[in-house]
């Protein structure tokens, strides 16, 4: 495959829907004109994202579903910056699933990509449209652009003597074609971009008005229980209507080949018509399945040949010329996403037509997914977005609308459908369950000079892309097959293995286990040297911002002080996701009792940053979440079923669990990187190394919790 | 069963199953969707309301046992000071990300300050730990906890 030929098959796929892993399109432009966005010649439509009406409003359509991760403050931020408008200024519009609409920008929001993808062509948006608005007025005045500027949505001319608003001249500015390629500002001009801004959807999420999927309410909507089949691959065998159809309030029951569900006038007479059902179901292939059974295949293909996705030097020729070799075997736990807002989706269809509500982060992919099952030609499919109430990739996934939508066909009127948290649980689409062998041989110097890295696990981009699976998950790969580190001879191996648990992407995708892998192990590889850890890594890396998110992480952290009795510390290292990355764990773990997390310290360099308060709050957040599933995130499967149900056996951290963590943002200039994956990605490794530094225990297999005192 | 509530100070009649969540009495009779689902077993918090003032699991009280009450929502939360002051307290520490959780949260913060108008670090801990946030706001929301208790106190 030609270098093209792999860059057009990642814009596919970012236009497809799933981001982790991709490389972002460079130079991609915006539509100049809001197609769908028809304001009856009223309004200034510059771009896809902008509409300006002559009462001043300025209409911000986002391109990116917001879940917390910010990027609702910060889109507007590079808008605002620009445009010369308040980030405040903008009322905000959520558009419907389009993939025509924002043209090469995706719809689809995951892996890290929205900053890095709509840094360049959203300024560059902003400020032609501001400079058809400044030309606009220089034509009203007869005066040349240059003798104007525009501040917080007014433009003034140069001498002062004259002032007009966006909203006065935005039809004069419609009418002429508009700019391209204006100049945009200096970093030194900035006034937006770098500084703090509180978030824009902060005040509805506080008053209690934000509205997300599961809040739609049609009317004449029934709200629909659902129960699937509770073994992997089995089917419905029988169900007796009259028990759920008894229950007040209850007025359907909907078979399905692998599900049943009962539709009532509101979710708890749904839920009591289901309890009362008993379903019977066809067990199938799998009803004898366990974990060992999954896990083995797994553990057993790291330690035998796998498909090359990476080869420099001749490795096997210089781990027999070194001195000593290190080798290790990860095993990292399947994880279900328990967003707080479980699943959910709005259906109405008619016939002609399927109209859908629901959170998601792909809707355009979501109305391509209902168009195709349902038959249905694209343009008959609406999918309305919400804010999500939690993502973390779980609806990267259109399993859940395709759900409804087959539920909803059945009845006559919208379906609501809400996933219990149990079915939540028991039917996610998992984080791969993965294994990760590395072998190290170190030099004279101690220094690793050979390094072999074998991966195996469930294949994401092989079920949603097989297109371009030419036999390596680039996802997966990502941050095994380049490294921080400097090793001179170096091979990366990939197996795909498959079993019946579905999988599909969770915050940190591919990287975030690649991360755990290769930042234990060079923690592992410091040791056998018997070198500080800090100082290890520092050594072998070439590249000035990684030494330098390193040195400040340890420098603010206090590295190698003394602790008391039962603490130590730990660090990692990243560079994912066009981020940097180095994190210092505090961790206090005694004998036989669950480690606690004291104060993680993190420095980040993430390119020019747009919203320094978002970068911290996602660093607060990712550590938190990568804590949550080191420590205690586990799905096990016996008998073919997942064993855990709610957040009693399914653990996450609770504030009595949480560390401080301080963030430490280096100033930069360089594009921006991701900030939603990387944060997740590197705090496990940085505890697991700070747990051996406190204990001496190495502990391999994740949930770290279950396997520490074992 | 026929039932009057009073919820954010207006008076409500439903009919519905004695047995019957308060939760999906307010989301899914009333219409009134500020309180959460989160997980339908009292281990998440996002369905916190006040019953008379204490937090109470909507998602476990049966409507038959919120009759009678006084019961407040997140709609009704700025009628009190110690409401007011959390609301401005989670704004002030921008504490929300996806914000599905934090009306659960800002309600068990608010029971809790009623009770103790100083919370130390171990008593905010033991107040909110049966609220769950997945996106990990914890450490704003000790920090918008203290930050309304400061404000309560001047």
């Amino acid at each position: 495959m030609t270098g093209k030929a792999v860059q057009m098959g990642r814009r596919e796929i970012l236009k497809t829907g799933a981001l982790a892993g991709a490389a972002l399109a460079i130079g991609i432009a915006l539509p100049a004109r809001a197609a769908g966005a028809d304001k009856g010649g009223q309004a200034f439509l510059p771009h896809a994202v902008l509409a300006i009406m002559p009462d001043g409003t300025v209409t911000l359509y986002l391109p990116k579903t917001e879940m917390g991760q910010g990027v609702h403050t910060a889109i507007a931020m590079l808008i605002a910056e620009e445009l010369e408008v308040a980030p405040s200024a903008f009322s905000i519009d959520i558009p419907p699933g389009d993939s025509v609409r924002f043209g090469d920008i995706s719809q689809s929001t995951g892996g890290s990509t929205s900053m890095r993808e709509l840094w360049a062509p959203l300024r560059q948006a902003a400020a032609d449209t501001r400079m058809a608005l400044v030309m606009a007025a220089a034509r009203k005045w007869g005066v040349k652009a240059t003798d104007c500027r525009a501040r917080d949505g007014v433009i003034h001319r140069l001498d002062e003597t004259s002032r007009l608003t966006y909203g006065e001249v935005c039809l004069d500015a419609a009418a002429w074609p508009l700019p391209a390629g204006t100049a945009l500002k200096s970093p030194d001009d900035y006034r937006v971009l770098g500084k703090d801004q509180v978030r824009l959807d902060g005040e509805a999420k506080v008053k209690g008005t934000a509205q997300f999927g599961i809040d739609v309410r049609l009317p004449g909507m029934l709200t629909a229980a659902l129960q699937q089949s509770p073994v992997f691959g089995g089917a419905l065998r029988k169900v007796e209507e009259g028990a759920a159809l008894a229950v007040a309030g209850v007025r359907q029951v909907v078979a399905l080949d692998d599900a049943v569900a009962v539709l009532a006038d509101n979710y708890w007479s749904a839920q009591q018509g289901l309890a009362a059902l008993e379903p019977g179901w066809d067990e199938g292939p799998h009803a004898q399945l366990d974990q060992s059974a999954i896990v083995e295949p797994i553990v057993t293909a790291v330690s035998g040949p796998g498909t090359e996705a990476f080869n420099q030097g001749d490795v096997a020729e210089a781990m027999k010329a070194s001195r000593q070799t290190v080798e290790a075997v990860y095993q990292q736990a399947f994880q279900a996403h328990a967003a707080m807002e479980p699943g959910n989706c709005v259906a109405h269809f008619t016939g002609n037509a399927c109209e859908i509500w629901t959170g998601t982060q792909i809707p355009s992919a979501v109305r391509k997914q209902v168009a195709s099952a349902t038959g249905l030609p694209v343009e008959a499919v609406t999918v309305h977005n919400f804010l999500l109430g939690g993502g973390f990739g779980r609806r990267l996934e259109a399993d859940m609308v395709l759900r409804t939508v087959q539920i909803a066909r059945r009845a006559s009127v919208p379906v609501k459908l809400v996933w219990s948290r149990e079915e939540d649980v028991r039917h996610d689409l998992y984080r791969p369950y993965y294994a990760d062998r590395l072998v190290a041989g170190l030099g004279e110097d101690r220094k690793p000079v050979a390094w072999r890295h074998h991966i195996a696990g469930s294949s994401i981009m092989a079920r949603l892309y097989p297109r371009y699976y030419k036999g390596v998950d680039g996802d997966a790969v990502e941050g095994a097959k380049t490294i921080p580190y400097t090793v001179p001879s170096r091979r990366l191996e990939w197996t795909r293995q498959e079993s019946a648990v579905p999988t599909s992407w969770w915050r940190g995708v591919g990287g975030l286990r690649s991360a755990f892998a290769v930042e234990s192990f060079i923690d592992e590889l410091a040791v056998a040297a018997k070198s500080d850890p800090v100082a290890y890594r520092r050594d072998l890396l070439r590249d000035p911002r990684a030494v330098a998110v390193l040195d400040l992480a340890a420098e603010r952290a206090g590295w190698g002080r003394r602790l008391p009795e039962g603490q130590g510390q730990g660090v990692a290292l990243i560079h994912l996701w066009d981020t940097y990355m180095a994190q210092v764990v505090e961790v206090e773990a005694r004998e036989n009792e669950q480690p606690r997390v004291l104060r993680v310290v993190v420095a980040v360099d993430c390119g020019q940053p747009v919203n320094p308060a978002g970068i911290r709050a996602q660093v607060e957040g990712g550590v938190v979440f990568g804590l949550s599933a080191t420590l205690f995130g586990e799905i096990t499967v016996a008998g073919g079923q997942v064993q855990q149900s709610n957040f009693h056996d399914y653990r996450v951290l609770r504030m009595n669990e949480a560390p401080l963590v301080e963030t430490h943002i280096v100033d930069s200039r360089e594009a921006p990187g991701g900030m939603g994956e990387p944060p997740t990605a590197a705090v496990g490794p940085a505890l697991a190394n700070a747990v051996f530094a406190a204990t001496g225990r190495r502990v391999r297999t994740l949930p770290l919790a279950r396997n520490l005192w074992v | 069963m026929d039932y009057r509530l009073r919820i954010d100070g207006q008076d409500h009649a439903v009919s519905v199953p004695e047995d019957m969540p308060l939760l999906w009495v307010l989301r899914d009779v009333l219409g009134l969707t500020g309180t959460k689902f989160g997980c339908g077993a009292g281990l998440c918090g996002a369905c916190t309301v006040h019953l008379d003032g204490a937090a109470a699991r909507s998602c476990l009280t049966p409507v038959s046992m919120a009759t009678g009450k006084e019961i407040v929502t997140i709609a009704g939360l700025s009628s009190t000071r110690v409401g007011r002051a959390v609301q401005g307290a989670w704004l002030a520490q921008d504490v929300v990300q996806c914000g599905y959780c934090q009306p659960g949260q800002m309600l068990s913060a608010a029971a809790l300050l009623t009770d103790n108008s100083d919370p130390s670090d171990d008593e905010i801990d033991a107040g909110m730990s049966g609220n769950i946030c997945r996106c990990g706001t914890y450490q704003r929301i000790r920090a918008a906890i203290r930050h309304a208790a400061d404000e309560l106190s001047a």
